[in-house]
């Protein structure tokens, strides 16, 4: 999660300040790791020093001032580059599976009794969360639908090297060191 | 960003209610199943997973008492069942066994309300009184209003809404779905699932089910993988 973005995109639907923000972050974005408050004041710092959002008012009770902060139309810019900026792809190829896979070759170690264990542990994984998307609410079911068919994609993968894992191992071996 | 782990809620260890040992199977010269167990308990729900050709839907007809295994024994509820004669094979998959096909097990010219009340009325029951459980089971299964609608003027979804409530109508043991969602898109795929998953618990069934795909099977207690006719991964 991009925090300042998170942050630009709640102060765009209106005026707010730190306490409704972190509520807010906690909803949306990260129900199982609450962003400490510290955080959101200093990315608010960051954000009205660079000129996107704008203290907009002062609201004086007991306690603290409650500052309340606004976003400005240099916000809203780069809010609209960042949302619709496709992210850089992540580099699949550096994955860990996939270095377990070929380490596993060249090492000679049997690679299917690794692919079931990978398997196996994304399915409990899929499983504690096919658990909680039955009962959460919407947003949260959508973290975890995110969440799941990531993981179905690595299963997939799984899967496939699993059936071609005689091919990889005699391309892996068989190759020439001078022309990988 | 990752989500709080809940802990899985894992079966108390019970006696089977469907138990294989060493099953065999061959097709010709190919051999689909070279020794394969397998057991489910009551209110379970398994999955079977596997490349195509493994042999996972052999498996299930084999424990589905729908094939017969060359070797091995199938036991349901603690009974020989691998050595019944057809007529009563026939029977037990009519009165302990529910069906959940990828397609085409609904007959057509039925309405929806028709086809649930089915496996009733084979079973003898009153045409009224299965069309009043049928009705029961299609509002549960969100398809009330829709009952005088034939298989072929529903979406995918709705028909295999349709084909859980025939499954299950009749309260059996262990209901068997082979890639009950292999024809639909995601969001129906999950909407059946749930309710296969949420149908089946209420009514104490167990379910065998076999897919292909990692996100059905996370609506099972655990998964069996078959790889060239025999069962691995298994989870205990």
């Amino acid at each position: 999660m991009s925090v300042p973005h998170a942050v630009l995109g709640l102060l765009q639907q209106e005026p707010r300040h730190g306490y409704d923000l972190k509520r807010l972050m906690d909803r949306y974005f990260a129900p199982d790791r609450p962003i400490a408050f510290a955080q959101i004041y200093a990315t608010l710092g960051r954000l009205e020093a660079s000129g996107r959002v704008r203290l907009s008012s002062v609201e004086r009770a007991e306690g603290p001032d409650r500052r309340r902060y606004a976003i400005t139309d240099e916000g809203r810019t780069e809010l609209d580059r960042w949302i619709s900026t496709p992210l850089a792809p992540e580099p699949h190829l550096q994955a860990a599976l996939f270095t377990k896979v070929v380490l596993a070759i060249l090492s000679g170690r049997p690679v299917i009794p690794i692919v079931d264990a990978e398997r196996h542990a994304h399915l409990q994984r899929m499983r504690e969360l096919t658990t909680i998307r039955r009962t959460a609410p919407l947003p949260i079911a959508l973290l975890a639908d995110y969440a799941l068919f990531h993981l179905e994609a690595d299963l997939r993968w799984l899967d496939l090297t699993a059936a071609r894992v005689d091919d990889l191992r005699r391309d892996v071996l068989e190759t020439p060191e001078t022309d990988r | 960003m990752t989500l709080a782990v809940c802990p899985t809620i894992e079966p108390t260890p019970a006696t089977p209610i469907l138990l294989a040992t060493d099953l065999h199977k061959r097709f010709g010269s190919t051999d689909a199943l070279r020794g394969v167990d397998f057991a489910i308990e009551p209110g379970e729900i398994v999955a079977i997973m596997g490349p195509s050709g493994s042999g996972k839907s052999t498996l299930l007809h084999c424990l589905a008492g729908i094939l017969r295994p060359d070797a091995g024994t199938v036991a349901f509820d603690g009974r020989r069942m691998d050595d019944l004669g057809e007529a009563q094979r026939s029977r037990l998959r009519r009165t302990a066994f529910g069906f959940v096909f990828q397609f085409g097990q609904l007959v057509t010219e039925l309405t929806a309300l028709e086809n649930v009340a089915l496996p009733l009325l084979l079973g003898g029951v009153r045409r009224r009184d299965a069309e009043d459980r049928a009705a029961t089971w299609l509002a549960e299964l969100g398809l009330a209003g829709l009952e005088r609608r034939r298989p072929g003027d529903m979406s995918g979804g709705q028909a295999q809404r349709v084909a859980i409530g025939r499954a299950l109508v009749t309260q059996p043991a262990v209901v068997f779905a082979d890639e009950p969602t292999g024809s639909l898109d995601s969001l129906a795929g999950e909407q059946v699932m749930e309710l296969l998953a949420s149908a089946a618990s209420s009514t104490g069934a167990s379910v065998v089910l076999v897919t292909h795909e990692a996100r059905v099977a996370a609506y099972a207690h655990r998964e069996v993988i078959v790889r060239d006719g025999r069962a691995a991964g298994a989870d205990r």
